[in-house]
């Protein structure tokens, strides 16, 4: 039984793409899938050190496409969950080391071995991006509710509309006070004018600079307002209709006594 | 009648060259975009000829981030295989007449862009303005490398964040030598930073080890700035135009001021966080 | 605290402005992304007016240009002379349509009026140029996304 591949896509870089996938990644093998990340940023890889695991790369994608390892031997796993894997990509060569092909072949085999492959895709849509859509049956367009985001984010599911590859949309970043006073775009905007479905809803919070900075994804921290967001967020995509949450903006008066609504 | 007494020939002096300057960062997302515009903006405000070239083929935004979106009939591709002139392609700011835009070409690709070619235009362009800035894409591929052909001088834009800071390395390192290179931090948050959950621009700069041309502190007014496509540095209320002011201003060398590192929310931000932001 | 009131009784804040901004950016983007639909737009409009007159069709040129709030489409049909015949009206449910009074023979001679010869069951009434233009090219203010039509 093949794994289901996902790339996490967005045009745009630094919307969250990375962030995602490692905390979608996690959310998943929480609830018990045998989950592999795929880092397809070569040249500039990250997601090993948004998950802490920096320290542990031996061998990376390009040297598995090139037969100078096992492709098992290049996999890490994360020891803090019981099924969870990530293949770094390689730092030291850029994205016109791996072909199309070569790239769809590791992400099969990995489909082979796992329940989850999600793929980081780098910014852009020139060779990286191209890669790693090839190896992938859907995608997941990350963007947030800002002009450039949406304009880049537009490019990249024509360019998907263009393959055949079907997507969602998490809006990440989102900040509910600014969407209320009506300086920012909402969720259900973002949606119209891209025309796609929602898979989630990510509000901008400072949590997730803290738990990069500690390579820690933020489902590890149990009472997190985004964990409970990233779970939602795997339930919707294994298949579950799971209400979108509603994001209050702290009021004003639960500023004033302390209180916080829950995201 | 008597004779006319030819004219002395005044000695030409050549103008000197405009300066070249690629803003960079190597990860996407960092303000790239929203700083080349900013310090095109207070540049040109002070007089200086200014045009601004997006060299983010396929995936163009300083021209949303200018406002300028609608104006834009040709882009730097219509120029460089000659289907536009180059003053057919320059857009002319709505707020500042010496202020230009050249924007990149949406349906083409970064591979499409010859660097010779890139690099020809650029020197063209110097013939024209005191600055060229050139927005540089995220990555460092045949994208990046036709950004920095061409430009003397380099700003790398990094946030204080991890992935950032790497990539900033990366690209610092391919930039080789340039004659200057300076650091922008963007994004700080004063109060993570003071509460040990962000990093700070000492932290940043060790790494990096670049002069610093300034700090710009994390705030919603940027969003709302790209919102309408007006430059903050345009606006005299706002402290991060302000802030973006005075890199402009020591990239001229009027300002010789050490940049300020932001401690303190802004009087802006403590009110937005009263209000139902976010804690800064 | 004037921010406060200013957010009170604001009518609108920027995000309509970015709406509509990035509305306009992106019907551009998908005109200029879509060559082939432009191509078969300016072939459709050449072909619905050469019923009407004689154009030059090497000279025709068809182009996009943003006006202020919208996008409007610029067709320049340089018109070499009418056809001395308009085209037949398409038929009525009720019985055969009466036939067309001749025109003044002020254009042409009959020898030019290609229309005419045409019988006029053979094609189908032209729908509104407006509604042919829309299924054809997706220009109307709905977006769809960056992607040639294909086909």
């Amino acid at each position: 039984m093949s794994a289901r591949r996902i790339v996490l896509t967005s045009g745009k870089g630094g919307v969250g793409k990375t962030t995602t996938t490692a905390n979608l990644g996690a959310a998943l093998a929480q609830r018990g899938h045998r989950v592999v990340l795929v880092d397809a940023d070569i040249g500039l890889r990250n997601l090993d050190l948004v998950l802490g695991l920096e320290k542990r790369i031996v061998f990376d994608l390009v040297e598995v496409v090139e037969g100078r390892c096992q492709l098992r031997q290049a996999l890490i796993k994360d020891k803090r969950f019981e099924t969870l894997a990530i293949l770094p990509a390689a730092q030291t060569r850029d994205k016109t080391a791996v072909s199309e092909l070569q790239f769809a072949k590791v992400i099969e085999d990995l489909a082979e071995t796992c329940d989850y492959v999600l793929i980081d895709c780098p910014a852009g849509i020139e060779h990286g991006f191209r890669n790693a859509i090839a190896g992938a049956a859907e995608a997941i367009v990350v963007t947030t509710p800002e002009v450039s985001a949406i304009r880049d984010a537009d490019r990249v599911i024509g360019k998907l509309r263009e393959r055949g590859l079907a997507f969602r949309i998490v809006v990440n970043r989102i900040r509910p006070e600014m969407v209320r006073s009506g300086d920012m775009l909402s969720v259900d905007d973002v949606s119209e004018i891209l025309g796609g479905e929602l898979l989630g809803i990510i509000p901008d919070d400072e949590e997730i600079i803290d738990t990069t900075n500690r390579g820690e994804p933020v489902v590890l921290t149990p009472d997190s307002r985004l964990a409970v967001i990233y779970e939602k967020i795997a339930r919707r995509l294994e298949g579950e209709v799971v209400p979108l949450t509603v994001l209050h903006a702290p009021g004003f008066f639960s500023k004033l006594f302390g209180q916080r609504k829950a995201g | 009648m008597h004779d006319v007494q030819p004219e002395p020939i005044a000695p030409v002096i050549p103008k000197p060259r405009g300066r070249a300057i690629v803003i960079t960062s190597g990860k996407g997302g960092v303000g790239k975009t929203t700083t080349t515009a900013n310090i095109g903006a207070a540049l040109a405000r002070t007089g200086a000829t200014v045009v601004l070239v997006d060299a983010d083929v396929g995936l163009r935004n300083l021209d949303i981030v200018m406002g300028l979106e609608a104006r834009v009939r040709h882009h730097v591709l219509d120029v460089l295989e000659s289907r536009a002139t180059l003053d057919d392609a320059l857009v002319v700011d709505k707020r500042v007449s010496t202020l230009r835009l050249l924007a990149a070409a949406q349906t083409r690709e970064k591979d499409e862009v010859d660097t010779q070619a890139m690099h020809d235009l650029i020197d063209r362009l110097r013939e024209q303005f005191d600055y060229v800035l050139i927005d540089c894409p995220a990555g460092i591929e045949m994208g990046f490398q036709n950004a920095i052909v061409g430009a003397d001088e380099a700003i790398v834009v990094c946030t204080p964040e991890v992935s950032a800071v790497r990539d900033a390395d990366r690209v610092v390192g391919l930039l080789g030598n340039r004659e200057k290179i300076w650091l922008v931090v963007n994004r700080l948050r004063p109060a993570l930073v003071r509460k040990g959950k962000m990093l700070s621009v000492d932290d940043v700069n060790a790494i990096l080890r670049l002069p610093l041309l300034g700090v710009i502190a994390d705030e919603p007014g940027v969003i709302v700035s790209t919102n309408k496509g007006e430059p903050l540095a345009l606006d005299d209320a706002s402290p991060t135009g302000a802030a973006y002011r005075a890199i402009a201003g020591r990239i001229a060398g009027t300002d010789t001021s050490a940049p300020v590192i932001p401690t303190e929310p802004t009087a802006m931000q403590r009110l937005g966080a009263f209000f139902g932001g976010s804690a800064r | 605290m004037i921010d406060f009131f200013k957010k009170l009784f604001k009518p609108e804040g920027s995000s309509s402005t970015a709406r509509e901004r990035l509305r306009l950016v992106l019907l551009s983007d998908h005109l200029s992304l879509a060559p082939d639909v432009v191509e078969s737009l300016k072939l459709d409009l050449i072909a619905v007016i050469s019923k009407y007159v004689e154009v030059d069709e090497a000279a025709c040129d068809v182009t996009f240009e943003r006006q202020d709030a919208a996008i409007a489409m610029m067709a320049n049909i340089p018109i070499l002379s009418m056809k001395t015949r308009p085209p037949s009206p398409p038929p009525t449910p009720s019985g055969p349509p009466p036939a067309p009074e001749p025109p003044p023979s002020s254009f042409g001679t009959p020898a030019t009026a290609k229309v005419a010869d045409e019988p006029a069951a053979a094609k189908p009434p032209s729908p509104p140029r407006r509604k042919r233009r829309r299924r054809r090219a997706n220009v109307s203010p709905s977006l769809g996304n960056a992607a040639p039509v294909p086909g």
